[in-house]
């Protein structure tokens, strides 16, 4: 085989892996690569800003389940990567970003556009690397797609000298890894753990599924739903976990957590047996962690060891992937049915009851408004015209948590939420991200104003790649969601959360892009908007003004225990147990 | 809260140490003492961490977070497990008075330290031994002289449980009490 460049192999490389595209952006160092990519059939989106390159590879990848790659350029493209690295190892995505740095010889000595990308990104990735040897490049590309995309999925970076892009060298294409001894994977369960774990099921006389971004990332949906409907046993999910159950199923509640609903939240605290599935109990899911579920004892699932005892010891840990562990739970139970079933099933009969008659008590719930557009009932219309099969993400704040209470989703991966680092600006580029993904799909982008700020020199990506993205800035005229804070735990004491000075006119700003855009003031119009949005084959801007004073409820107070939830403005504390 | 003893097989990559040090700094912790080297595979090294003060709810997901890396191949908690635990120290001990020389070569004797290098004021012991071995010979040679010294960390191996011992090291009948002699004297 004829000698390439690194550049070169990369490319090929990365082609091999399935890479599908590459959003990026060029720079110094890693013009050898743009060069090949001049006439290659790869596919390249230009971004307007490396973060975004990031985030547009995550709706790639939260979309489909595939790797999402990004890249840039040494030094400040790498520093502009970090945010949507990190937030990528916080949700366990699945993503490769490939970075130039600067040629061997210079490095250490403060070369032009040099950083240390590898030390920086040690904390931000799932693993990284450092290609200083040509032959090593198509091996680690190799392995780099398998370390994001196995166990518990995350980011990976690959940074790569200029003298590696430039050299010459053999493209040997990878199918085999060398050995990862330090890469352990436990995806089978130990058939002992399945045991226990049936056992310890059939004890439950309320037993709850709490379910997140683990079965969505085992594609474990239909084996929850099935564990649900032989136990006959209600499933709260998080954030992470919108569409792993379709919301008109009987045993699906809700959303828990700090802004979960009621149910959710009281059938947390008042059940016996917590099944979690690929859930890391975190602090905004469980509130004051001393208070939460007291009654309950754990059965943890998870495919990260570390994740078991980190938060809430369980009672049974099974480590392993969803998928695979619920297939083998739910052959055992089933299995063991006809010795098990009926030994609580009258309790859990009546759980289930007790469980939906809170639902049906406080559901989600708002003051409806005729003259304003209530947030809550922008987020009903939008539900109303995704249909349960649009994909939307969203960035970060009150439409955030709005949007997961009030927008359902009947299959995963159409839902995309920035959760655990919670980066505002993110919605915007995931869903040109998935847009990208998912040409077939009807994607929205849901922000506030805020985050649509951060995020709005992409509507230029949008504009020369026509990606159909309807963009929906819900524009409360602040931050709303410190607002809020501001409004319950600061004595209304409103600091730097203005967002309405200085807002752009939005048809304005979007014709300057060369994009359509509106702006709706009133309830009445709003139908008829979203619908010329939602039927224009192209992207769309729509700027929707709503009460600017509304907060998000229920709210669980930071610190407080899930039964201290506050159901709504006049309604005070909510007694719990 | 107390010392954590971690024992770690690790890729002799670059970046391995930057990752195992990451964990325990990024969670604020202060390392007390740190020694890595190459094992028989020239392809791992093998490390010991002495860190400050983890409270014992933290080291279980400590040892989970770190065996978490992908160089990383294996970390044990030494801490209340049974293990030989060595350190090496170079002491320096200057401006010795004549009268004292014969008495520090005496205390040098007792605690098996080798004397390295002799100058007329000056003396370089070298020892090995437990920390708290080592402790007490520095506070014993503070009357001796100025003391300068080197340490070089904690080294720790995990004792093999009986069961597991190769016959051909030590008798399979030797009851722990022996071993535990036979290994203390070898410090
Ligand atoms: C403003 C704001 C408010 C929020 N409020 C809430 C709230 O009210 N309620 C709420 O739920 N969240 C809320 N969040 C999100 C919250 O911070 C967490 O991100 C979220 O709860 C974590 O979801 P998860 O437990 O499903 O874990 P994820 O972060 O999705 O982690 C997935 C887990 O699954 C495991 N896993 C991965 N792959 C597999 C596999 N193949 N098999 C098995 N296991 C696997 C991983 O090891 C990990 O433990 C909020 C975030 C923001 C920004
Ligand atoms: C990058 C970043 N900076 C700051 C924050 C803190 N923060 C969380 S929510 C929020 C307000 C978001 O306001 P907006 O985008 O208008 O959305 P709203 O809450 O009004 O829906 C802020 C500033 C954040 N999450 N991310």
């Amino acid at each position: 085989m004829a000698l390439m460049t690194g550049a070169q192999i990369l490319i090929e490389a990365l082609a091999r892996e399935g890479a599908e595209v590459i959003f990026g952006y060029p720079g110094g160092v890693t013009l050898p690569i743009y060069d090949v990519l001049y006439d290659h059939p790869l596919r390249h989106i230009l971004v307007r800003h490396e973060e975004n390159a990031a985030f547009m590879a995550q709706g790639f990848a939260r979309t489909t389940g595939k790797v999402g790659v990004c890249m840039a350029t040494s030094g400040p493209g790498a520093t502009n990567l970090t945010t949507g690295l990190v937030d990528a190892l916080m949700d366990s995505i699945p993503i490769v970003a490939i970075t130039g740095q600067v040629p061997q010889a210079l490095i250490g000595r403060d070369a032009f556009q040099e950083a240390d990308t590898f030390g920086i990104t040690r904390a931000a990735t799932k693993h990284n690397y450092l290609v200083k040897d040509i032959d090593e490049l198509a091996q680690v590309i190799h392995e780099a797609f398998h370390i994001a995309i196995s166990g518990r999925p995350g980011p990976v970076l690959v940074d790569i000298t200029k003298d590696v892009l430039t050299g010459k060298g053999r493209f040997t294409p990878v199918s085999e890894l060398r050995p990862l001894r330090g890469y352990e994977l436990q995806l089978d369960p130990e058939a002992t753990a399945i045991e226990e774990a049936a056992a310890f099921v059939w004890e439950g006389e309320r037993p709850l599924i709490y379910a997140g971004g683990g079965v969505i990332a085992a594609d474990a949906s239909d084996e929850v739903v099935e564990l649900s409907e032989i136990l006959g046993c209600p499933l709260v999910h998080t954030v992470m976990g919108h569409g792993m159950m379709r919301p008109d199923h009987p045993n699906y509640v809700s959303m828990l957590g700090m802004h979960g609903g009621y149910a959710a939240n009281m059938a947390i605290t008042e059940c016996d047996t917590i099944i979690g599935v690929g859930v890391r109990f975190d602090d905004r899911v469980t509130g004051r962690l001393d208070r939460f579920a007291p009654h309950a004892r754990v059965l943890h699932i998870d495919v990260d060891p570390a994740e078991i005892n980190k938060n809430r010891r369980a009672d049974v840990g099974v480590v392993g992937d969803a998928k695979r562990v619920l297939k083998k739970l739910n052959a055992k139970l089933r299995e063991t049915a006809s010795e098990r079933a009926d030994e609580n099933a009258k309790a859990r009969t009546a759980w289930h009851k007790q469980v939906f008659g809170w639902k049906r008590e406080h559901p989600f719930d708002y003051e409806p408004s005729l003259d304003e557009i209530k947030p809550q009932y922008l987020m009903q219309r939008l539900d109303h015209f995704m249909g349960g099969e649009s994909i939307m993400a969203v960035d970060v704040g009150q439409h955030q948590m709005w949007a997961a209470q009030w927008v359902r989703f009947n299959k995963p991966r159409l839902w995309q939420s920035s959760s655990g680092l919670g980066s505002m600006g993110f919605g915007l580029p995931a869903a040109m991200g998935a847009a990208v993904a998912n040409p077939d799909k009807t994607v929205v982008a849901l922000c506030g104003d805020g985050g649509f700020m951060m995020a709005q020199p992409e509507l230029a990506t949008i504009a020369a790649n026509n990606l159909p993205v309807k963009v929906v800035i819900m524009n409360n005229g602040t931050l709303g969601m410190v607002r809020q804070w501001q409004e319950l735990f600061y004595k209304e004491r409103y600091s730097q959360v203005q967002m309405s000075d200085g807002f752009p006119d939005i048809p304005m700003l979007a014709a300057a892009f060369g994009l359509k855009g509106t702006t709706v003031r009133n309830p009445a119009d709003l139908d008829d908007k979203l619908r010329e949005a939602f039927e224009e084959p192209g992207p769309f801007v729509l700027n929707i003004h709503v009460t600017p004073k509304e907060c998000v409820y229920p709210m669980v107070p930071a610190g407080g225990a899930l039964s201290d939830m506050i159901l709504g403005p006049q309604k005070p504390v909510m007694a719990g147990d | 809260m107390k010392k954590q003893l971690i024992s770690l097989l690790v890729e002799n990559q670059p970046g391995a140490l930057m990752r195992v040090a990451g964990v325990l700094t990024s969670r604020g912790y202060n390392i007390e003492s740190l020694t890595v080297a190459k094992t028989l595979d020239p392809t791992l090294s093998s490390m010991t961490i002495v860190v400050d003060d983890v409270s014992d709810d933290n080291r279980e997901l400590l040892i989970k977070q770190i065996t978490r890396l992908v160089n990383v191949i294996k970390a044990v908690d030494l801490t209340d497990s049974k293990s030989v635990q060595r350190e090496l120290a170079l002491i320096k001990v200057s401006s010795v008075r004549p009268e004292l020389r014969s008495a520090l070569t005496k205390e040098a004797e007792i605690f098996r330290a080798r004397i390295v290098d002799v100058a007329p004021t000056h003396y370089t012991l070298e020892v090995t031994g437990s920390p708290d071995k080592i402790e007490a010979l520095i506070d014993l040679l503070h009357h001796y002289g100025d003391v300068e010294m080197i340490r070089s960390g904690s080294m720790a191996m995990a004792r093999m449980p009986k069961n597991q011992l190769p016959t051909p090291m030590f008798r399979m009948d030797a009851d722990e009490a022996s071993i535990e002699t036979a290994v203390d004297s070898q410090g």
